[in-house]
């Protein structure tokens, strides 16, 4: 049947494309469908087309997975607008590469050059995205970065102690008072050396809750909940009747420690953890909770002076179960729950059991009188576990193979990827009813609706995040380019609009209107605001300080030129600063620079801004450096020269530009 | 046609404010503002300016942002007659580029002194040519502060004009003089510098 379907369903898309005015869409049978919106509307073209200069209607930020960045891209159109660097260098903006940037990747285990940046989700207000700043995870080495809605810039990143394998993170509560982290890998806590074998019982689990302050978005850990060594797996906060708690997927209950395809596979039942975070929050104010050491780096970009600094913090709040009754239950969910996922009422827990052949849905308000009834099923390391049939609501029989993610619409409905069967297939929450399904190409992840983890979803479009995409595209070599795939959901059927490809894998994404970000967009920096200790704020300005053997060129950008571009007196062995200034103050007016033989990356240095980078000059001559981004009519021009002397040469240090000191074209 | 409006706030900063600091006497130098020009808090073409074929000039201005050079002659009354040469001749896309130019902006009562009928002829589309090749010889594509215009005075280097005309920069006692006319005050705009001159430069040929 499948192996009919597909070329069946691959003719069906050849006359669709061919006709231009065919079937939206086809169905998972591989008949033709016609759609309420006839053949007038009916060109998927049109939805997707956005004509030059017109913007599209929403931003979605999708992580690169294993690229450790953030993509913005627009939708509908899928036009790729930027890359956010957040946990990898990236030298095309110098991030990670410049002086004031490396210590946003500095960690407990020094600075590391690259991440796994995996769930971006917005921050809210009311339980409504209010566009300030957007939160992701990196997975490897554990860490929450927070990126600026205004400059599109990482402005922190916190690195998370006592964890591994940071996946169920980096969800924010309706008023964005906490952003989670769970560990995926359970870890003996604090580290030690110990047989791997014993594993269970001794590994941990950190679920961590970091405090978001609500003016400037600053992040700490308020506590840490050290929770058996399952593995946590996602997380979704309550919101409405249920904010206040938060629900963490897990697998691995099991506790294996090899061969987790199998081993972790065993139990019938895993569990979504329930934490009542304010009681927890009360526990904490009258005292409850130890704090013990941990080393974990803390960086925060200062962006008057335009720098990250790190600190290394040395200790954080433990709270064990035990010392919380009555603030920690597990809901037994059946196998291997991916996704956990909350419905804009609140009253509903999606359990994606990946493994299972049924979607669970718990109810919040059955949890609730559980718990007051005392209906549980034994315990696990002192945790209640709460009897299944009286907290589940209900059970979707037969989906599909595989579900992993679940985002829902206004209008009570649910729409869930299943990796397996690669599909999306929408459901009724309250009638447990399937009513449409659509094929992804192929193998699908997560999927995200704009406004999806929040009391109000932005129900028009569906992004699909597709981990394979075989013969989708034009091939490249081994590896075909990532993709995702856009719906239309405003209609009662799921209709495919577009393919369009992603940079590392499109692993799971936040979306937002466009309205609620673009007007604020940062159009330069403010020269006179500029606090960065090396800025200059005219030409008049620029110098060249020799300290030592450092030499400090204090130098601006203008177009078309720099100032100064004729240094002479550096020697071989020198370390060379170049502190760079944009003195332009004109909106979509970057300039970069490069030096000859400097081993870092270019700077590119937006308008207002101060930028660094070290050049150590091995060989005498004369070098040039010059701007590398097209600037301006006269950017070619854009450019000067460094003369290089032997280490024991007298020639004197001077800097001039159009053979005068910078600032003193007054006396002439 | 989007109309930029200037504020009376913008306008006296322009003109009253002095910010050119170590600037000698008998020059003056300002800085434009683009900040209360428009409440439209992001670029984007219009319908209207999309039909019309209008490039980067239709461009509306963004809040805190300096103004361009054709935004600032816009706003400026004593610049009419230049700015409807400007748009007769179909070069707005020219000076809103990045730049960097400098303009030499000839006043009203400059194109007051050409013979009567001068610029009624000019304005005409089959003159269109003509008339761009004249504007073309008042902008330098480059960045020419008063000082480095003094500069160029003094190491005797001429001044490359867009219509492919050199023009010469002398030091005076009452000022500096480009093409033999008087710089009389200078503004500095987002895309390079305007110089306010009261005659018009019309090439030899």
């Amino acid at each position: 049947m499948k192996t009919i379907f597909k070329p069946l369903f691959a003719l069906a898309t050849a006359s669709l494309m061919l006709t231009g005015c065919g079937p939206e869409a086809s169905s998972h049978s591989g008949k033709k469908e016609a759609h309420n919106s006839g053949a007038l509307s009916g060109s998927v073209a049109e939805k997707v087309y956005v004509a030059p200069g017109e913007h599209d209607e929403f931003y979605a930020f999708i992580s690169g997975g294993f690229s450790g960045q953030l993509a913005v891209y627009g939708l509908p159109s899928g036009r790729l607008f930027r890359v956010i660097p957040v946990f990898s260098q990236d030298p095309e903006k110098g991030y990670g590469y410049n002086e004031e940037t490396k210590p946003m990747l500095m960690t407990s285990h020094g600075m590391i050059p690259w991440g796994d940046s995996h769930h971006p989700d917005i921050s809210q207000t009311n339980g409504e995205l209010d566009g300030r700043w957007v939160f992701i995870n990196e997975n490897n080495t554990p860490r929450i970065a927070r990126i600026s809605l205004t400059s599109f810039e990482t402005e922190e990143i916190l690195e998370i102690p006592n964890s591994a394998g940071n996946h169920s993170s980096a969800y924010v509560t309706e008023n964005t008072e906490y952003v989670v982290a769970g560990t995926r890998f359970a870890v003996p806590v604090p580290q030690k050396d110990m047989p791997i074998a014993d594993f269970k019982g001794n590994f941990k689990g950190s679920l961590s809750f970091v405090k978001i302050d609500p003016e400037e978005g600053h992040m700490s850990i308020a506590f840490q909940i050290r929770m058996p060594g399952f593995n946590f797996d996602l997380a979704h906060p309550g919101r409405g009747k249920s904010h206040g708690w938060f629900f963490f997927s897990s697998y691995n209950t099991e506790e294996a420690n090899t061969l987790l395809e199998v081993n972790a596979s065993q139990n019938d039942k895993d569990f979504i953890t329930a934490i009542n975070w304010k009681k927890i929050e009360e526990y904490i104010a009258n005292g409850v909770g130890t704090k013990e050491p941990a080393k974990y780096a803390h960086n925060t970009w200062n962006d008057k002076k335009h720098t990250a600094e790190t600190v290394m913090e040395d200790e954080v709040l433990i709270i064990n179960p035990e010392e919380v009754p009555g603030a920690i239950y597990f809901l037994p969910t059946p196998k291997s729950p991916h996704g956990c996922d909350v419905d804009p009422t609140g009253e509903y827990i999606i359990g994606n059991g990946k493994l299972a052949a049924a979607m669970t849905v718990h109810s919040f308000s059955k949890m609730i009188k559980a718990i007051d009834d005392k209906a549980f099923d034994g315990e696990s390391y002192g945790i209640p576990i709460l009897n299944f049939e009286a907290i589940n609501y209900g059970t979707l029989e037969q989906p599909g193979l595989g579900p992993l993610h679940t985002e829902f619409d206004t209008r009570g409905n649910a729409y869930t990827t299943f990796f397996i069967s690669s599909e999306v297939v929408k459901w009724n929450v309250e009638s447990l009813e399937v009513l449409d399904r659509h094929p992804v190409y192929y193998s699908v992840g997560h999927l995200m609706i704009p406004g999806g983890n929040s009391r109000k979803p932005f129900d028009k479009y569906l992004v699909s995040m597709n981990k394979i995409t075989k013969d989708r595209y034009l091939p490249t070599g081994p590896e075909v380019c990532q993709s995702a795939q856009l719906f239309d959901i405003s209609g009662d059927k799921l209709e495919l609009l577009l393919d369009f490809p992603t940079i590392g894998e499109p692993h799971y994404a936040a979306g937002c209107p466009a309205d609620l970000i673009a007007s604020k967009s940062q159009k330069i920096f403010k020269l006179d605001e500029n606090e960065h200790p090396y800025a200059v704020k005219s030409e008049a300005e620029t110098k060249v300080v020799r300290e030592g053997n450092e030499v400090h060129i204090y130098m601006s950008m203008i177009r078309s030129h720099f100032s100064p571009d004729n240094i002479e007196g550096v020697k071989v062995g020198d370390k060379v600063f170049f502190h760079v200034t944009n003195l332009e103050q004109d909106y979509d007016v970057p300039h970069g620079i490069s030096m000859i033989g400097a081993q870092t990356s270019e700077l590119l240095i937006m308008p207002g801004r101060t930028e660094t980078f070290i050049w150590n000059p091995k060989q005498e001559g004369v070098w040039p450096f010059y701007c590398t981004d097209f600037c301006s009519a006269l950017h070619q021009e854009m450019q000067g020269y460094i003369r290089v002397s032997a280490a024991n040469s007298n020639v004197p240090l001077t800097f001039t530009l159009d053979d005068d000191v910078p600032g003193t074209e007054e006396e002439l | 046609m989007k109309r930029i409006k200037l504020s009376v706030i913008v306008f006296a900063t322009l003109f009253l404010a002095s910010c050119g600091g170590g600037e000698k006497a008998g020059h003056e130098e300002h800085k434009a503002d683009a900040s209360h020009q428009t409440e439209k808090s992001h670029t984007k073409v219009s319908e209207a300016d999309k039909n019309s074929g209008h490039g980067q000039a239709s461009v509306a201005a963004v809040k805190g942002e300096e103004a361009n050079a054709l935004q600032v002659a816009k706003s400026i009354d004593d610049f009419s007659t230049l700015v409807a040469a400007i748009e007769a001749a179909g070069v707005q896309d020219a000076v809103v580029n990045a730049g960097p130019l400098t303009i030499l902006a000839p006043l009203n009562s400059a194109f007051a002194k050409l013979p009567a009928g001068t610029v009624e002829e000019l304005v005409k589309p089959e003159n269109k040519s003509k008339l761009a090749f004249i504007l073309t010889n008042h902008v330098a594509p480059a960045n020419y502060p008063i000082k480095q215009l003094k500069k160029e005075a003094k190491k005797g280097r001429k001044l490359y004009m867009a219509s492919g005309k050199y023009l010469v920069v002398e030091n005076k006692e009452d000022g500096v003089y480009v093409g033999g006319t008087k710089i009389l005050k200078s503004v500095k705009v987002s895309n390079g510098w305007i110089h306010v001159i009261d005659d018009v430069l019309v090439p030899a040929e």
